[in-house]
């Protein structure tokens, strides 16, 4: 029997259906000289992107600021286990992963003459590092521009230039801190989501660990009622700090264990200063389940203010990062991204084009296993590592 | 921003339509869209590289073809070579032969759904007619012991795990207890379920080396993740050098990342694909289809799987009461439309089935808009009609409209544009079962061979748009023509009538084109057969 009829079934329904939008709609992009519109539309991407981009920066600090007056200074920094010893972790760690990049480029740099080749060359590493083609061509032909109207023919002036132009694409102005600090006598929330596999539960237990050794009480919601044992995994990290897990039977309305642990922290004798709550893993793609996390937020918010949406992006992603972060964003409002996995070989350039698009601070940088191992981040020694 | 291969070049091209060879020129520009599409997709750099060099090497050396125009011919090529390298063959599991247990081990990197993957494992070896044992050998993440245990709970699997996890006991002990265990217990294949571990991390795969030596599997799977990045080439790399594995097996495939590393492994360790893993449920499990696999990377759509997927929902006599509906003779009307939209969505939801067309790729922005509450919508509005209206819709005016629209809680204008547009899918129904070629008065497709026809497409080319000339089909191939007319109808905003659908593909013998393009590549197609009058 031939299932091709159900071709023509879809098309037909889609016709019906969507007539409208797909007669009118797939015009514009060819209106314009085929060509030229090659060229342009990176361009106009950009152009259209970047008043976002100023706009959402915006609000992320103006979201911020507003309750920033008590903060501590990077939480995390203060933490226990020595929170100078993160950033050299951090620094070493880098140096480790991220040192072929950083030869790569400058050996690159190095050499006498920049012709073709090299900047060629400038961008494919940066390609390498996951970075993306169009981030990537804007860097290069920034720093080209630059060279020719400087006239810079040294290698570290050069490399000066490259420094300050990959920092002026992650930004460091944007405010990176985590806000853990209860208003009041209302808990600071924060979410954490993402898609599968990409360390969100680690993320949580080790950002518990953190707001425990600030100091401050914390209660931990596993809302992931989906995947097999991740109320087990999140009751593990928490027994170890002592912050009580707020947990339903497997398959439970993941929006009612997160209410639950807000209204617990708020109220009675585990009053609490942050809730951390833990999701389900989603792919960006099935829509049903990125309705259930728009659900999860605004229960809560029914109770309590979400501080922070924290978005746990694996290093290791390629482009697939921006379409997820840029999904995650449109559904819960993301406020930071945690870069996981930062200790392999992956380089975690998607950051890069993540920020640029979404004006979406990476807040938290993920280093391995070890409970401690989640470290605040930092733009300038992000990039210094890159150089180093 | 052009999203798939296929628009690019195309764009490269429309300069160059009425030429019918490459030129050294148009071979470097394409090789710029192939290198960026390929990138954008992650396949690793130093493959895209290698990739090019073998396309420009091949198109440099192709033989003008008639019937395809430049750009198709460098989707051939493209097509072909990213086939080829993905494996031509499915690949299947070693038995043990003269020893059992079979064992299979899993390694990677964290997160990557090694765990669930052991399940889905376990739940198809099972089906299979193998007696499987999940053995926990992640003692290092939190309850992942726990986690395996409630997966093989789910997939009726028996689970071994003699250790409690959360870093107490030694996982190769468990591994070398467990196959003693399945020997004694008759379990014919013993799968290893194996802690994230970092390439660079040389003391744990120091361990996933001792594991290897403990129980000597047979196979071993390199478990990854579809979304990697540039990182796959280290990863897999480091991964061989310092475990070795024999097939991977790609997960979370239902997103919508484009799994270029796919194509980035297989060339830089030359180890096939074995499986793919395409959902949270422990049955969105396959073996991997490296052609499908293909037309993903170029975002060309997936007809098998669409084809696969209609197979699994209906039975045969729903098929063929639908095909009949559609080739009858009487008129189209709305009640036809209604009992296919239902049959439609219970494939699943309309965007998904629109993503596995053919070219919608760079539709994805619209596609993503598509609500199956629309649907919903729609259907009301026919249901809000009287059976006579339904039968013949002509008979709607104006306070039939208001009615119709206040019956559906719909705005009058909803209703009329349903019902325009139903005219216009009436009409092209209409043309398909005069076995005329809608949208293409000039050229009615009585199907057969014919210089004639070549001549016409050819000059036909000079015309606007991107439109791609194909060589002449066979009447029963038409039923592929019109869905592909119809969407580039769509695609093209119903205009320009006289264009040639990119469906033109080659008849039994003519040139193969890749998936998208049609041509006896696509499949099925050719089996269709519309009653004739």
């Amino acid at each position: 029997m031939d299932y091709t009829i159900f071709a023509v079934a879809i098309f037909v329904v889609a016709i019906l259906v969507f007539g409208g939008v797909f007669l009118i709609r797939p015009r514009r992009p060819e209106s314009g000289q085929p060509g030229a519109g090659e060229e342009s539309a990176p361009s106009a991407g950009t152009a259209v992107a970047e008043p976002e981009e100023a706009e959402e920066a915006g609000t992320a600090t103006a979201g911020t600021v507003t309750a920033e007056e008590p903060e501590v200074p990077p939480t995390e920094v203060e933490t226990p286990p020595p929170s100078a010893g993160r950033m050299v972790r951090l620094r070493a760690r880098l140096a480790r992963s991220q040192s072929t990049f950083g030869h790569g480029l400058l050996n690159l740099l190095g050499s006498d003459k920049l012709d073709e080749d090299t900047w060629e060359e400038i961008e494919d590493t940066l390609v390498t590092a996951d970075v993306g083609v169009t981030s990537a061509s804007q860097i290069v032909d920034n720093l080209r521009t630059k060279v020719k109207v400087l006239g810079t023919r040294g290698p570290d002036e050069v490399r000066g230039l490259l420094r300050e132009e990959l920092l002026a694409q992650i930004n460091p102005d944007l405010d990176r801190t985590v806000r853990t600090e209860p208003h009041g006598t209302r808990p600071a929330v924060i979410m954490v989501v993402g898609v599968n596999g990409t360390g969100k539960t680690t993320s949580c237990g080790k950002l518990a660990r953190v707001v425990v050794g600030d100091g401050h009480s914390a209660v931990l919601g596993a809302a992931d009622t989906f995947r097999a044992a991740a109320a087990d995994q999140l009751e593990t990290w928490g027994g170890r700090v002592g912050a009580p897990v707020v947990r339903k039977d497997e398959g439970a309305d993941p929006a009612s264990v997160a209410f639950d642990a807000v209204a617990r922290a708020s109220e009675g004798d585990d009053r609490a200063d942050t809730v951390i709550i833990d999701t389900a893993g989603r792919l960006h793609t099935k829509t049903g389940l990125m309705d259930e996390l728009g659900k999860v937020k605004r229960v809560v918010e029914k109770r309590c203010q979400v501080d922070e949406v924290l978005l746990v992006l694996d290093a290791t992603t390629g482009q697939n990062g921006l379409r997820q972060a840029r999904v995650f964003a449109e559904v819960v409002n993301v406020t930071g991204i945690v870069l996981t996995k930062l200790d392999g070989t992956a380089k975690g350039g998607i950051v890069i084009q993540v920020q640029r698009e979404l004006g979406v601070p990476v807040k938290l940088v993920g280093l391995g296993e070890g409970p401690d191992d989640l470290a605040p981040f930092d733009p300038e020694t992000f990039v210094d590592t890159l150089l180093e | 921003m052009f999203e798939t291969l296929s628009d690019r070049l195309t764009s490269v091209f429309t300069s160059l339509r009425g030429k019918g060879r490459l030129s050294e020129e148009d071979i470097n520009s394409t090789a710029r869209e192939i290198r960026l599409a390929l990138l954008e997709a992650d396949v690793a750099l130093p493959v895209v590289r290698d990739f090019i060099a073998r396309v420009k090497e091949r198109a440099r050396g192709e033989e003008v073809s008639r019937a395809l125009n430049p750009a198709q011919q460098v989707i051939k090529i493209v097509n072909e070579e990213l086939v080829e390298i993905l494996g031509g063959e499915t690949r299947e599991i070693r038995f043990a032969t003269k020893a059992p247990p079979t064992v299979i081990m899993l390694a990677g990197l964290q997160g990557t759904g090694k765990t669930t993957l052991a399940g889905k494992l376990g739940m198809w070896l099972a089906g299979e007619r193998n007696t499987p044992l999940l053995v926990a050998a992640d003692l290092q993440r939190p309850n992942a012991v726990t986690q395996l245990q409630v997966v093989g709970e789910r997939a009726s699997v028996p689970v071994f795990a003699p250790q409690p996890g959360n870093g107490v006991g030694d996982p190769v002990e468990v591994a070398r207890e467990s196959v003693e265990h399945a020997r004694r217990n008759n379990h014919n294949v013993v799968i290893i379920d194996t802690a994230g571990r970092l390439g660079v991390d040389s003391e744990m795969m120091q361990q996933a080396a001792d594991i290897r030596d403990a129980v000597e599997p047979n196979e071993i799977l390199f478990v990854v993740d579809a979304m990697i990045g540039q990182d796959a080439v280290n990863t897999a790399q480091a991964f061989l050098d310092g475990v070795g594995y024999d097939a991977v097996a790609l997960t979370k495939l239902d997103g919508d990342a484009r799994g270029g590393a796919a194509l980035s492994i297989r060339h830089v360790t030359d180890r096939p694909i074995m499986f793919a893993s395409t959902g949270e449920k422990l049955e969105d499990f396959d073996l991997f289809h490296p052609d499908r696999m293909a037309s993903r990377i170029l975002d060309m759509g997936d007809m098998l799987t669409l084809i696969e997927q209609a197979q699994k929902t209906f039975e045969e006599s729903e098929v063929e009461k639908m095909a009949s509906t559609l080739a009858s003779e009487d008129d189209f009307t709305l009640d036809d439309f209604l009992q296919q939209m239902s049959m439609v969505r219970k494939m699943g939801p309309i965007s998904n089935l629109l993503g596995m067309m053919p070219g919608m790729g760079q539709m994805k922005d619209q596609i993503g808009d598509v609500d199956d509450k629309d649907l919903d919508r729609i259907t009301a509005i026919i249901q809000s009609m009287t059976p006579a209206e339904r039968a013949n819709p002509k008979i709607i005016n104006g306070s039939r409209r208001l009615r119709i629209a206040n019956g559906s809680g719909t705005q009058v204008s909803d209703v009329n544009g349903l019902v325009t547009r139903f005219f216009e899918a009436q009409k092209m129904m209409r043309q398909m079962k005069n076995g005329g070629m809608p949208g293409m008065p000039g050229m009615p497709g009585q199907g057969g061979g014919g210089g004639k026809k070549k001549a016409k497409a050819q000059g036909k080319k000079a015309k606007k748009g991107k439109q791609r000339s194909g060589n002449p089909m066979k009447a029963k191939q038409q039923e592929a023509e019109k869905a592909a007319e119809r969407e580039r109808r769509r695609e093209q905003g119903g205009e320009q009538p006289q264009q040639l659908p990119p469906g033109l593909g080659g008849g039994a013998g003519g040139p193969q084109l890749p998936p998208g393009l049609g041509g006896s590549n696509t499949p099925n197609v050719s089996d269709f057969k519309l009653p004739k009058q």
